[in-house]
């Protein structure tokens, strides 16, 4: 039944909407910006915790362990273990990658923290934990302060890393 | 017993603020947070690992990203695993979450902390996002035009004008003088502020909050914890926070009886109040809080300078505490109020009523 208050015309209002758009400036400070300036110049930069040694890319400035800045700036490898990976088979909006693609969690030789990276040349069903990969970067004039600049990582052909140096960082 | 009555005694043993800036754009958060963490605790010789709880109070829509609260723990360290908790509000109702708990005897003490910065995106367009999303947000009203509305209605009852708008902030950038923290501190005359132009008539610039960058600590600690830790702790003998409706045509706009229920239920009226702090962004909106507190003219308003000489958003309720225990701890007070606002035209409001031992 029909209700004569709330139906109009088109039926009863059951949506509403109301565009909202706010933009932000990014502050990234000072340890941020020591990483995005390296990936600019190619290489990735961390920074070491003084108390546990920990080396963190990229840094916030601080050790999320034990809360002290971190001040000493480290200079990566540009290689690195894979730790755990997924393969994407699901389209949507925005994708600029053809599907399936591999996405992993890298950890950098010398780092105690992976990222994710994009994972290219190699067949999606050859992807394993342990690979060793090494990162693929855009033309040096192309270089920017953002992980853009890093196109991907591939093979390096090293044979793959022992369990045990990568099963903290799962 | 009201449960806005301390019946364990809480104090607060340590405050710590960031300087506050129009814009602070060298550090991240979490280094903004750092030494503020660090002062904190360092006031008092403690550290991370002496506190049971952790609590803050901060808004993602200021940054324009997601869990900013999350990556902000960087600053703490929370190694071995803490208990945590956050709200989108004011730091001082971070605090108030921290007080309950030890309230029912569950911690001994807390790190409260509060960061924002306004400086990062369009402060009117993010406050209007806040607002009823259906009647009110699309029309997006900005908060200096709500603040606006109020002051007249303030001004048509008979009950404010524009002089005493400037009287206060006059009075609020003198006082900030003497805050080495503070973003706005001048000594001018009433009359060479009547001569700034209308933002939004009748609020001329003093009138308004500063845009500042900020964060603030407090460490909370219960009885003797409080007192091996601090040379004076300044207790916290009742807090309490209501809000009003959302509908800001259904308020009375020039009275707040969420500030009035508030301080009823803290105990204000209880004893004589030396000093006030009083988060009232807009010059206008001190008077009413003022008058719902229940205030003579004999109490000290805002020597901090307040929120008119420095706004830290999520932060400046929380120094409103910090700075009205500071005056106790140091001997300039006995008993203190601290209040806490949040939400358009005084919507929500927190009192919290400090003595010394």
């Amino acid at each position: 039944m029909s209700d004569e208050t709330t139906d109009g015309p088109s039926g009863p209002v059951t949506t509403l909407a109301t565009p909202i758009r706010l933009d932000f400036d990014f502050t990234p400070g000072v340890a941020q910006s020591r990483f995005l300036r390296g990936l600019e110049q190619g290489k990735f930069m961390g920074q070491r915790c003084s108390v546990c040694g920990k080396v963190y890319v990229p840094s916030r400035g601080s050790c999320p362990t034990d809360g002290v800045p971190t001040t000493e700036d480290v200079e990566l490898a540009n290689k690195g273990t894979i730790t755990t990976y997924c393969v994407v088979n699901v389209p949507f909006a925005g994708q600029s990658i053809e599907i399936p693609y591999i996405c992993a969690q890298v950890l950098l030789d010398g780092a105690n923290l992976s990222f994710m990276g994009l994972i290219q040349e190699i067949p999606t069903d050859e992807i394993r934990m342990g690979m060793r990969v090494e990162a693929v970067w855009v033309e040096p004039d192309q270089l920017t302060p953002s992980l853009a600049s890093v196109r991907y990582f591939r093979p390096n052909g090293e044979p793959d890393a022992d369990y045990d140096t990568y099963k903290e960082y799962l | 017993m009201s449960p806005a009555r301390s019946v364990r005694p809480v104090a607060v043993a340590s405050f710590a603020q960031a300087p506050n800036l129009r814009r602070d754009d060298q550090h991240n958060e979490v280094e903004m947070l750092m030494p503020v963490i660090a002062e904190v605790f360092g006031n008092i010789g403690i550290t991370k690992d002496d506190v049971d709880f952790i609590c803050s109070g901060s808004t993602d829509y200021l940054i324009g990203g997601p869990f900013s609260f999350v990556t902000a723990l960087d600053a703490v360290g929370v190694w071995p695993p803490r208990a945590e908790s956050h709200v989108e509000m004011d730091g001082a109702w971070a605090l108030y979450e921290a007080w309950v708990l030890l309230q029912e005897g569950v911690i001994d003490a807390a790190l409260v902390y509060a960061f924002g910065r306004s400086s990062l995106g369009n402060l009117n367009e993010i406050l209007a996002v806040q607002l009823d999303p259906y009647y009110l947000a699309p029309l997006w009203p900005d908060p200096v035009s709500l603040a606006a509305l109020q002051a007249r209605a303030l001004i048509d009852a008979g009950r404010g004008s524009e002089d005493e708008f400037a009287a206060i902030a006059a009075r609020s950038r003198k006082d900030a003088l003497g805050n080495p923290k503070a973003q706005v501190a001048k000594d001018q005359t009433v009359a060479t502020l009547l001569e700034d132009p209308y933002v939004v008539s009748p609020l001329r610039r003093h009138a308004l909050p500063p845009i500042t960058d900020g964060a603030a600590a407090i460490v909370l600690a219960a009885g003797d914890k409080a007192r091996q830790w601090a040379p004076n702790p300044v207790w916290i003998t009742g807090m309490d926070h209501r809000m009003e409706t959302h509908a800001l045509g259904a308020r009375d706009l020039t009275s707040s009886p969420s500030t009035a229920a508030a301080a009823a239920a803290a105990g204000v009226a209880d004893g004589p109040v030396d000093v006030a702090e009083i988060h009232a962004p807009y010059a206008s909106q001190e008077i009413i809080v003022r008058e719902a507190l229940g205030l003579d003219g004999s109490v000290t308003v805002n020597p901090s300078g307040g929120p008119l000489a420095a706004n830290p958003i999520m932060s400046a309720g929380l120094i409103r505490i910090g700075e009205a225990a500071n005056r106790i701890a140091s001997g300039q007070a006995r008993r203190a109020v601290a209040h806490a606002t949040s939400g358009p035209c005084l919507q929500q409001n927190l009192v919290c009523v400090l003595e010394g031992e």
